[in-house]
């Protein structure tokens, strides 16, 4: 990247303007990274401590978010449910937005053949419904976090190429882009330096979307019991566990649903709300 | 009131910036257009000239508002109406011919349905009547048969022909005052003469009064009645056209009309020592684009058999209509576009015809400067990198010499120190294609392909950009080939113009011998480029017979 305009030039003014929604948007989403990085620290009973003797408990001052089927406390279950929630997805995430980029920049560059086999080659994949796809890798190897974290990125590895692809074959057809290539630059340079900084913006927009699509789908796939596995348990896996709860209102099913759709909803709202660069160039 | 068609008076037009502050565009404009009067805004662009036009029809564009002041057209203000009274006037009283006929027509409706559109929506006329009318304007703009052109879809009819469409567009409801937003600029010049023609015959048939907005004091010199210069938002001078070009006193509109005499370059003896042996030959260059055929021909030949020679130290001019394959000739010389068949040898090797193929050093001997600085410059990139990268490619400077490199570079283009830092984005047209143009330097070439480096750029702008061009090979010692449809450009930086016509080399003139050159469509083109003499256009014979072959319009 660039470096960032000086801000000693006089008259040009720069600045971000954000507004509310996304700002309050952003305060959920940071509660809970602070909350996953310091679950241990801040639980007020162990995960796996029978705390109740009555099951499905109502909330009360001992147990905030009542007890879950075992007896446990659900509070403490969700606050330590967010490490592997987010974790997974992050780390899915990244991997995904990652390669997709990555192959979607160079397929937009490169063209011809190699974009071709490659784009039907993800298509393919793309095509696969994700939920069977996870079934079937868990199938095969089992259910732990790694594969997991695998199996998400593979699948959500395409929609992220598609993507960058499109950004990118808009950007690659710029007369800059072409003065680079005549110039004699190689294919990492043009990626990286003129058109990543181009389609940026719009990338990370997506980066957001398919990490609240990767949560809902992990914890789909936690409901379903191939998810995150016992002891351990993210959100979903808690909504699933406790989904006996549910005729009687109990809060251990309603509390992690509203933590999942709190994290989900903050961040497409923040998505939707990102801080608008001013740019006032008359000022001069 | 008096019996002038449109008065603005005091107008102020502010505009609302993104940080919430306000800009006044348009301060305190006062000007008139009488009944069947021509008057022409003419300006750099930013000046106001077309939201000044805008606003006879009560049009502000999105965050800008008229504040203050009137505009009367035909006797209502057009400021204070609400906006279902000022529809009801466009269209009947003004009407509107954009720049961009191409981009302002519907692509999927036939041309007869737009065109008699405005006569439906305010129910002048039966569809009948609205089609015999729309057919006798087709034949008033001198239209190739009109009594069919009209079941044609846009993408079916020429430029120029679209640009007469938009005006019968905006003639059918017969309007009082007629606003013609730079309706030629985007026109070649052959094709413009014509338009013209068709434009002043029509309005002053039907004694339509018109403002013409435009940066063209030439083309404007053979349509207006009256001109009024615009800068900043300003009237600077107004007078009757010949007023204005024999006798300005605003210094603005003497430099506007300085702009229009470039000194033709003068060349020493030393320039002609220096030669041995030419730098670049090429010979029977063939390019096209498409699929290749069986024979091994692309589908399209965009360039045939082209031959060419440019001396050390020399310039070469090629000139030509949008199309004749000027700007893919340039791209096959760079290597962007693989030639299909000839030589190219530079400095007496043979090139590559692929970039691909050529080494980095011969890479760095041939730069080409885009037209559209806009594209030409990554917009996330600031200008420091932009130069910087080329220095770091191919001389592999950093830190300390590369800065100072950068601030030489930015020295020889006359740009401050202060851009350094900025983004393309935050420069104006001059300066983005003075950047475009350092960028080139920095890999300190032999040769620089122009490709219509001044097109997109004010008249005054691109007057000083060729100057710098100039300044630039006296003490860089550079050869340019100059890519433009521009005649007075190419006039006044070359030593030899080529004029492509279809694909082909038609002829080689030197630039003492244009005002006689020999091919038929050398005259033609020549004799089309609008002069400030405002009799020009009504004095101006063109063969007809030659018109017709050579004119698509």
């Amino acid at each position: 990247m660039t470096k960032p305009a000086s801000s000693d030039r006089p008259g040009i003014r720069f600045g971000y303007r954000a507004n509310l929604v996304g700002l309050s948007a952003l305060c959920i989403i940071l509660l809970w990274v602070v909350v996953a990085l310091f679950a241990p620290r801040i639980i007020p009973h162990s995960v796996g401590e029978i705390v109740d003797a009555d099951f499905f408990g109502p909330m009360s001052r001992d147990l905030w978010l009542g007890s879950d089927y075992l007896g446990r406390d659900t509070f403490s279950r969700i606050l330590m449910g967010a490490r592997y929630t987010l974790g997974i997805s992050l780390a899915a995430v990244c991997i995904a937005c990652f390669s997709g980029v990555a192959l979607g920049m160079t397929a937009a560059v490169a063209g011809g053949w190699y974009d071709t086999v490659l784009s039907r080659l993800l298509d393919a994949l793309n095509s696969i419904p994700s939920k069977l796809f996870g079934l079937v890798v868990v199938a095969a190897v089992g259910s732990s976090i790694p594969a997991l974290i695998a199996t998400l990125s593979v699948i959500y590895t395409p929609g992220a190429y598609r993507f960058a692809r499109a950004l990118a074959v808009n950007v690659n057809t710029m007369d800059f882009v072409l003065v680079a290539r005549i110039r004699g630059e190689g294919l990492p340079y043009l990626i990286g330096s003129e058109i990543l900084p181009n389609i940026l913006g719009p990338v990370l927009a997506d980066f957001g979307l398919r990490f609240v699509f990767v949560v809902l789908l992990l914890s789909g796939l936690s409901f379903l019991g191939l998810g995150v596995q016992p002891p351990y348990a993210d959100w979903g896996a808690l909504v699933r566990e406790n989904i006996g709860g549910l005729p009687y209102g109990a809060p251990a099913v309603i509390f992690p649903s509203l933590a999942i759709a709190s994290l989900t909803i903050s961040v497409n709202l923040l998505i939707d709300n990102l801080p608008s660069r001013v740019r006032d160039r008359s000022v001069e | 009131m008096t019996g002038n068609l449109v008065e603005i008076r005091n107008l102020r037009v502010e505009a609302t910036t993104d940080s919430g502050r306000r800009v006044e565009i348009i301060k305190d404009v006062t000007l008139d257009v009488a009944e069947g009067e021509i008057v022409a805004l003419i300006g750099e662009s930013g000046s106001g000239k077309t939201t000044i036009a805008m606003t006879l029809m009560g049009y502000a564009r999105p965050g800008c508002r008229m504040t203050g002041g009137e505009v009367r057209v035909a006797g209502v203000d057009m400021v204070r109406l609400s906006e279902t009274e000022r529809a009801g006037i466009r269209g009947t009283t003004v009407a509107y011919v954009p720049q961009s006929a191409a981009a302002a027509f519907n692509p999927a409706l036939t041309i007869m349905d737009q065109v008699i559109e405005v006569a439906r929506i305010h129910r002048l006329m039966s569809a009948t009547q609205a089609k015999a009318k729309a057919i006798s304007l087709f034949t008033a703009l001198s239209l190739p048969g009109p009594e069919t052109i009209g079941d044609r879809y846009p993408h079916q009819v020429s430029g120029g022909q679209l640009q007469r469409l938009a005006a019968a567009m905006a003639l059918i409801g017969n309007p009082k005052i007629v606003i013609f937003d730079e309706p030629t600029t985007a026109l070649d010049v052959t094709t413009q003469v014509e338009v013209l023609r068709a434009f002043k015959a029509v309005t002053s048939q039907h004694g339509i009064a018109g403002v013409y907005v435009s940066h063209d004091l030439a083309v404007v010199a053979q349509i207006a009645d009256r001109i009024v210069v615009l800068k900043d938002g300003e009237v600077q001078e107004t007078g009757t056209t010949s007023e204005i070009l024999k006798d300005a006193r605003h210094p603005y509109t003497q430099e506007l009309l300085a702009a229009f005499r470039p000194t033709v370059q003068e060349r020493g003896p030393e320039n002609e020592a220096a030669t041995s042996g030419p730098l670049l030959q090429v010979d029977n260059l063939t390019v096209g684009y498409g699929a290749r055929l069986r024979d091994g021909k692309p589908l399209v030949s965009a360039v045939q058999s082209v031959s060419l020679r440019l001396d050390r130290g020399r310039n070469l001019g090629v000139i030509g209509e949008s199309g004749c394959g000027k700007s893919t000739l340039a791209r096959a010389i760079a290597g962007i576009l693989p030639a299909h068949a000839g030589d190219i040898m530079f400095n007496g090797r043979a090139l590559g015809k692929a970039g691909r193929s050529r080494t980095r050093d011969e890479l760095r001997q041939i730069q080409i400067v885009f037209q559209h600085a806009d594209t030409a410059l990554n917009p996330a990139k600031s200008v420091e990198d932009i130069l910087g990268r080329p220095l770091t490619f191919y001389r592999g400077m950093r830190g300390n010499a590369r800065d100072a490199r950068i601030s030489d570079l930015l020295d020889l283009v006359r740009l401050p120190k202060s851009v350094r830092h900025r983004r393309p984005g935050e420069l104006s047209g001059g300066q983005k294609q003075r950047v475009n143009f350092a960028r080139a330097l920095a890999a300190e070439p032999t040769i620089i392909l122009c490709d219509e480096i001044t097109s997109a750029l004010d008249t005054v702008v691109a007057a000083a950009v060729i100057e710098l061009v100039k300044e630039l090979q006296r003490e860089l010692g550079l050869s340019y080939i100059f890519i433009s449809h521009d005649l007075s450009v190419v006039e006044a930086i070359c030593d030899e113009i080529i004029v492509m016509y279809r694909g082909q080399k038609i002829e080689e003139i030197a630039p003492a011998r244009v005002k006689a050159p020999e091919h038929p469509y050398s005259r033609l083109l020549f004799s089309s480029v609008p002069k400030l003499d405002p009799t020009w256009l009504d004095t101006l014979h063109q063969d007809a017979e030659q018109v017709r072959t050579y004119c698509h319009r």
